[in-house]
């Protein structure tokens, strides 16, 4: 039986774009049958999102209260319950899907692989090391099904134009009762979201403040680009943790990135090594991010970024 | 109050790890080796709450050849009060330490299990959330703060979206993401007060835990390098480029 299960991830109106990402991943397993998974408490719009991704073959829709937050205790024992039914079971490498999935897979028996990055048949798997400074070729062995995250970065969304069948799924376990989702701060910002955009400016602790990382904010909006950030800029404060690009961060693949005083370490390079282009400002001509910046720009941010806004 | 907190040694995060040129693995030879920085954040939690007063015991643990001694006798020198090897000259897979950890919570009833939110080795990230569904309670991962009250934690989680606060009842497993404190240095005379902290020792063998088939390693590579790029003299260079290459 070779059937694949998608576990869609959604905020109860729109489907997020790594759930279309897994789909095109999942394309390459050589297998027709991709199901996608949805639980939560009214599920009609992200469903008929859903059943548009081409390559999907049906849409189920799991509804009870419980599932108003996207809790992992709740859902993994539903995921487990369904599996016996799949040869491969797979998510987005987001925090949802990196919360939940690994909780299931321990359900079911068997290890997870996480990041798939490229797909080379049904079992064998490229994934990233080391924070990307190896790539290694893991296959699944039999006697289980498939479980795997897959890297947003390495794959476009699957298009739209499908016409999946819809149907209900009834919840099978209980809520444990021991985990209580209580709030959700997020910064909101009206931007385009960092994960998916086509062009991200990203600022690091050369900027010194939040009220100077005003000047990223501004040069971001002027060419309707998504904020990003080092850790070293989220760590003094500048700039909230979701915006954080890099192994423990975000890892994004938009088609332009501006690295703007950012010293270029592996851990902020793993996160945008599937850029199209990158561009680097630095006023150290000697700083790493220029070994594998596109184009690269020696001096001061503070003039050159304002000159750029003018220039863009 | 018990809390319970794992550490893995993995290549420092400052090394900069080659694939062996066969392609069998990554060079490991005569690199340094220190306490996976995720769960050295995790120890300094437990530590902190032990120093406020709301916990008694912080016991380390990590699985792995002798080797491995090294960084448990670092974790009892930042502070923790006793140390517990679990044995094998196998590196295990996610799934294996999550059953083998279960064996060790059965025994030691924690509070509290911290783990790192992944292991910057095999950057998984799997075995807090595998433990946790093992037995049978709740998961906060990726925690930036925590706060323990009547039974209870306050977890505020990093997530894509924010953050994230969940409320859950204890025992639970906790997963530390970076910002949630800045470990302490190891003094002096810590490390010769940890010479005599106990460190047991206990084989994989006997614990008695079922290893699901591992993944299978098929070959390492380096990852694809980025062309050489080009250094630009000017903003209006800049944006001439750019347009060159259609993205402006
Ligand atoms: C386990 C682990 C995980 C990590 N995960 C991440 C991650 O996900 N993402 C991440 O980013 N980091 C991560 N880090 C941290 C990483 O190692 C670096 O510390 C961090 O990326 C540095 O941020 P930065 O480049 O902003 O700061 P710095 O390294 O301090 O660089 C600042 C740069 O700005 C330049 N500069 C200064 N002033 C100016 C000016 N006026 N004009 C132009 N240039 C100027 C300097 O030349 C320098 O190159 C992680 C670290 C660890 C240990
Ligand atoms: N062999 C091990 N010994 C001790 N702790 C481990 C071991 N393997 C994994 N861990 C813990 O599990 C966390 C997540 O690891 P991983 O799932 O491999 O990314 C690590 O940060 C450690 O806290």
């Amino acid at each position: 039986m070779a059937k694949v299960l998608i576990i869609g991830e959604h905020d109860g109106q729109t489907l997020n774009p790594a759930t279309a990402k897994t789909v095109q991943g999942a394309s390459g397993l050589g297998i027709d049958d991709i199901d996608i998974v949805l639980f939560g408490t009214a599920l009609d719009d992200v469903a008929a999102q859903a059943a548009a991704v081409n390559g999907v073959s049906r849409v189920l829709t799991c509804v009870h209260d419980d599932f108003a937050h996207p809790l992992a205790s709740r859902i993994a024992p539903e995921v487990a319950a369904i599996a016996g039914d799949y040869s491969h079971i797979l998510t987005g490498s987001t925090t949802f899907g990196k919360d939940l999935l690994p909780r299931a897979a321990a359900l079911i028996g068997v290890n997870q692989v996480s990041d798939i990055m490229e797909v080379i048949d049904a079992r064998t798997f490229k994934r990233p090391i080391y924070a990307g400074n190896a790539i290694v070729t893991v296959e699944v062995p039999e006697g289980g099904p498939v479980v795997g995250t897959i890297r947003s970065a390495s794959f476009a969304a699957a298009g739209e134009g499908g016409n999946a069948e819809i149907s209900g799924l009834e919840p099978q376990a209980e809520d444990p009762g021991h985990t209580r989702f209580v709030r959700v701060e997020g910064s909101g910002g009206d931007g385009p979201d960092l994960a998916s955009a086509d062009v991200v400016v990203s600022g690091g602790r050369a900027l010194g403040s939040a009220d100077n990382f005003a000047i990223i904010f501004s040069l971001a909006q002027k060419m309707g680009a998504a904020v990003g950030a080092s850790r070293a800029a989220v760590d003094a404060g500048y700039v909230p943790n979701e915006l954080q690009v890099g192994q423990t961060g975000k890892i994004i693949a938009p088609d332009l990135y501006f690295a703007i005083g950012i010293s270029g370490a592996i851990q902020h390079l793993t996160g945008i090594k599937d850029a199209g282009t990158i561009v680097a400002i630095n006023k150290d001509a000697d700083a790493p991010i220029f070994e594998i910046a596109d184009f690269g720009l020696v001096g001061d941010l503070f003039e050159l970024v304002p000159e750029l806004e003018k220039a863009v | 109050m018990k809390i319970l907190v794992t550490i893995k040694r993995v290549v420092d995060y400052n090394v900069r790890v080659r694939v062996k040129p066969d392609g069998s693995g990554v060079e490991t030879d005569g690199v340094k080796m220190s306490i996976n920085p995720f769960d050295e954040i995790a120890l300094e939690e437990a530590l902190r709450i032990k120093e406020r007063g709301e916990a008694e015991e912080v016991v380390v643990v990590s699985i792995g050849g002798t080797e491995v001694q090294q960084q448990l006798r670092t974790g009892l020198a930042m502070g923790a009060d006793r140390a517990i090897q679990v044995e094998t000259d196998q590196a295990v897979q996610p799934l294996t330490a999550a059953r083998t950890l279960l064996k060790l919570v059965e025994k030691e009833a924690p509070d509290i299990v911290f783990l790192g939110k992944q292991a910057i080795d095999d950057d998984c990230s799997q075995t807090g959330q595998m433990l946790a569904a093992l037995w049978d309670r709740p998961q906060a991962t990726f925690a930036s703060r925590v706060e323990l009250a009547d039974g209870k934690a306050t977890v505020t989680r990093e997530v894509d979206a924010g953050l994230e606060v969940n409320e859950v009842d204890l025992p639970a497993v906790m997963t530390s993401d970076l910002r949630l404190n800045e470990p302490r240095f190891v003094k002096l005379p810590d490390i010769m007060k940890a010479k005599r902290k106990p460190l047991d020792t206990v084989p994989l063998a006997d614990l008695g835990v079922d290893s699901p088939p591992d993944l299978v390693a098929r070959t390492y590579e380096p990852p694809p390098r980025r062309g050489g790029g080009k250094m630009v003299g000017s903003v209006a260079e800049l944006v001439g480029e750019l347009k060159n290459k259609g993205l402006l």
